[in-house]
């Protein structure tokens, strides 16, 4: 045994993998999966987490192959390394399931999220949530002489900051989309 | 043009036509509203048998015992709405227990989905954490494919149960019929041949380890007959010990001389010490369920695991293992042997010896001793004996869920795979009844034997009328204690003896329940009258019903309490001293 390096113990790591498995260490990872835009899908993976006891953080889902039926779901999810693990084999035994793509892995994903923000208010407050949406390139997508509905996207922590800003000047009603992501590089 | 003609055909002749081209011979089912094209069509057939249950719980479980005891998918049919919901139980057994069924359902027509209309439910949304996948079909041009798939789905990879949701418009109406060859079922392919490299790590181990053991489960008779032969290779090649879970039982034969016998909470000491102490445990096709490990942290601690599984969700789910192989257990052991050949068959003959001579003092403890009695029938007494005259003869076993399983489990040796069908993961009191008229149905000159518990057995008790009209000449063996006896024993040890709704009151008089529906009756409360009584039962030509009246407090041990490790496990010896602290789960 001790060729294969393999450490005597149920605890010890597996010949292939260096990861703490039994790390108590809970992580954000946003996992992409590809599957087949059929009636049901979306339930089978919400009720996958739910069934199990899983966090869902953010989910977002479309047709992204209108020829081959193919939506993508991103979901942000959170738990340990033997977690994420469970949660990425459990949704590869979905039968529409192609594709189960961990964006977090080495590096963090490009990650963005539109959302609409109403913000009513006039005088001061109003001059002052104009100005900081353009500090956030947000742009203004609707207005009244109360109210603005503002657009903006970028990262989800970006969106929560500008939600921050905004609330002391009026924000009344927040649409988020969830987050759309990618890897980068190739 | 006569050919195109004729597939063309109404979605209930689809059906019927699918399955003939499945190569299905019997279909489980109970008729209603929702079915009745279906109903229509196979009445006009001779190819697919019909058999007609009295409650649909009952036919997925006859449909598991036929899947279970030939390795074919089982197949059912059921109504909407009601039929359908009580399918329910059914579908999670065999889904726990990964047992390939293909089940039809009857929906309410198209344009009256999700208006509450009569009879109506949300079939595939109440099924669907139940099933492998479901489906509902919506055209006719749709239904033959996705039939075809389904097949293909429940018996590939991991097998399960899945389910067809058929909208009675879709049953009338026509469409294009097309063979099981040309439905697409390429996106569904799970991948059967492990990797190599990990193979040869597995190789290695078994060449060096001192303490090896084989942890073997239903995975293995799930991969087929040929699986279970080379693995029975392998283990006698390699001279290693093997145990097997509840539901792996007969893969490797109880007569084999490496057998240890059963593991897990009501399994043998041997099996169990074996587990905890050894080196090398070589998982093939288990799943480290709680009921295997007793307590996780404690679980083997000295051991390198491997497990070989065709599920990856399986592996690292409950227990970290060092070498995970993905892959068909068989695909896998007939690589691993290639290669254990080709280096030499090397196995470490000396700590070998050692580890076998450790085993053997494990043994003498004769954990599965019991003190008989002359008055009273003993349960471990009644297998005993059912066992003995058994003997040599083509024989299958179903069980229902309690004290009677786990014996049947410790006291009755399988020599084949597919010979023992009881409901491991689901657990389901009920569920042995029906079974083995499936498995009659499927091998109608076998000997088949449901060992019961009373209670359990009432759960479906509807199906004598099955029984009778299909002429399946199952026996019923009733351990009858007149208690939940497994319920009275852990209200016994864990509950400060506080027996909380856990015996059968108000039982019927069986020999005349048995009568009524043109049944043998035998009752049978003597030991020395034992033998003959059984006797009695395997002579007769039809289904017995016989009420074996046994001592009502028996324990079954040996016993890990839940939550407590495998090297804590209860002897009926210690029993009387066992101090409850246990978790309880
Ligand atoms: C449908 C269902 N309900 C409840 C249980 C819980 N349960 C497990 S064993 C048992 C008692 C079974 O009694 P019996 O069939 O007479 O078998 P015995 O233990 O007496 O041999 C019960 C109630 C179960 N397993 N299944
Ligand atoms: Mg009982």
């Amino acid at each position: 045994m001790a060729a294969l390096n393999i450490k005597k113990g149920s605890t010890s790591h597996s010949a292939y993998d260096l990861r703490d498995f039994h790390s108590e260490v809970e992580r954000s990872h946003t996992l992409a999966v590809l599957v087949d835009n059929e009636a049901g899908v979306l339930a089978r993976v919400i009720g996958l987490f739910s069934g199990r006891g899983y966090n869902i953080d953010s989910l977002t889902v479309a047709e992204v192959d209108h020829k081959g039926h193919r939506s993508r779901i991103t979901i942000v999810t959170r738990g340990t390394v033997a977690v994420i693990d469970q949660i990425k084999a459990q949704l590869g035994r979905i039968v529409p399931v192609h594709q189960v793509i961990d964006l977090t892995t080495e590096s963090t994903p490009v990650e963005r999220e539109l959302a609409l923000f109403k913000v009513a208010g006039t005088g001061d407050k109003r001059v002052e949530a104009l100005r900081l949406a353009d500090i956030f390139r947000a742009n203004v997508v609707d207005s009244t002489l109360e109210s603005f509905v503002f657009e903006i996207t970028g990262t989800p922590e970006k969106i929560d900051a500008f939600a921050e800003l905004m609330r002391p000047l009026g924000l009344s009603d927040v649409a988020r989309t969830g987050v759309a992501a990618l890897p980068r590089g190739i | 043009m006569e050919r195109v003609m004729a597939r063309q055909m109404t979605g209930a002749k689809m059906v019927v036509q699918a399955l003939k081209d499945q190569g299905v011979d019997t279909i489980f089912g109970y008729p209603g509203g929702a079915v009745l094209p279906i109903y229509d069509e196979i009445f006009q057939q001779n190819d697919v048998r019909h058999i007609l249950v009295r409650h649909e719980q009952a036919a997925v479980h006859m449909a598991e015992g036929y899947a279970r005891s030939t390795g074919k998918p089982g197949c059912v049919l059921v109504t909407s709405g009601p039929g359908a919901t009580n399918a329910v139980t059914g579908l999670t057994d065999a889904l726990m227990d990964s047992i390939p069924l293909v089940v039809f359902s009857g929906q309410v027509p198209t344009f009256m989905i999700g208006t509450d209309g009569f009879q109506e439910a949300d079939t595939v949304g109440i099924t669907r954490p139940c099933t492998k996948h479901n489906w509902l079909v919506k055209e006719t041009e749709k239904l033959a494919e996705t039939i075809h798939q389904a097949f293909h789905v429940a018996t590939s990879g991991r097998p399960g149960p899945v389910l067809i949701d058929i909208p009675k418009d879709v049953q009338f109406a026509t469409g294009t019929y097309s063979a099981p060859k040309a439905a697409r079922v390429d996106h569904y392919q799970p991948k059967v041949k492990g990797d190599l490299d990990a193979i040869t790590k597995l190789v290695e181990l078994i060449e060096t380890a001192e303490r090896p053991i084989f942890y073997t489960g239903g995975g293995v008779i799930n991969s087929g007959t040929a699986a279970s032969q080379l693995m029975c290779e392998l283990v006698d090649a390699t001279g290693f010990p093997i145990t097997s879970t509840l539901m792996g039982l007969g893969a490797y034969p109880a007569s084999g001389k490496n057998w240890l016998g059963m593991l897990g909470m009501h399994g043998l000491y041997e099996a169990n010490l074996a587990m905890h102490g050894c080196d090398l445990m070589i998982n093939l096709g288990a799943r480290f369920d709680d009921r295997i490990t007793g307590r996780v942290a404690d679980f083997s601690p000295k051991s390198t695991k491997v497990h070989v599984d065709i599920d990856a969700s399986s592996i690292n789910k409950i227990v970290h293992v060092d070498l995970p192989i993905v892959g068909d257990v068989g695909h896998v052991l007939e690589d691993a042997l290639k290669i254990w050949k080709s280096r030499g068959r090397k196995v470490n003959k000396e700590g070998l010896a050692k580890w076998w001579a450790k085993i053997e003092g494990w043994k003498k403890v004769n954990c599965l001793a019991y003190t008989n009695s002359e008055k009273t029938i003993k349960p471990q007494y009644a297998l005993q004996r059912l066992e003995a005259l058994t003997k040599g003869r083509d024989r299958y076993i179903t069980t229902e869920v309690g004290q009677h399983q786990m014996w049947a489990a410790q006291f009755l040796g399988f020599d084949a795979p597919n010979r023992w069908m009881t409901s491991g993961g689901l657990g389901t009191m009920g569920y042995g009844f029906p079974a083995s008229i499936g498995v009659q149905i499927a091998h109608p000159d076998a000997l088949v034997i449901n060992v019961a518990g009373e209670a359990s057995w009432l759960m479906n008790m509807q199906e004598m009328g099955t029984a009778t009209q299909f002429r399946t000449p199952v026996k019923q063996f009733i351990l009858n204690n007149e208690r939940l006896g497994m319920v009275r024993q852990w209200q016994q040890l864990l509950h400060g003896e506080r027996y909380s709704h856990s015996w059968s009151e108000s039982l019927p008089d069986f020999v005349k329940l048995a009568e009524s529906f043109g049944w043998k009756g035998i009752r049978c409360d003597d030991p020395a009258k034992l033998d003959d009584a059984i006797m009695e039962m395997l002579n007769y030509d039809g289904p017995v019903l016989f009420d074996c009246l046994v001592e009502k407090h028996e324990n079954c041990f040996p016993m890990i309490p839940s939550g407590k490790p495998h090297n804590e496990m209860l002897l009926a010896a210690d029993a009387e001293a066992f101090k409850s602290g246990a978790t309880l789960v």
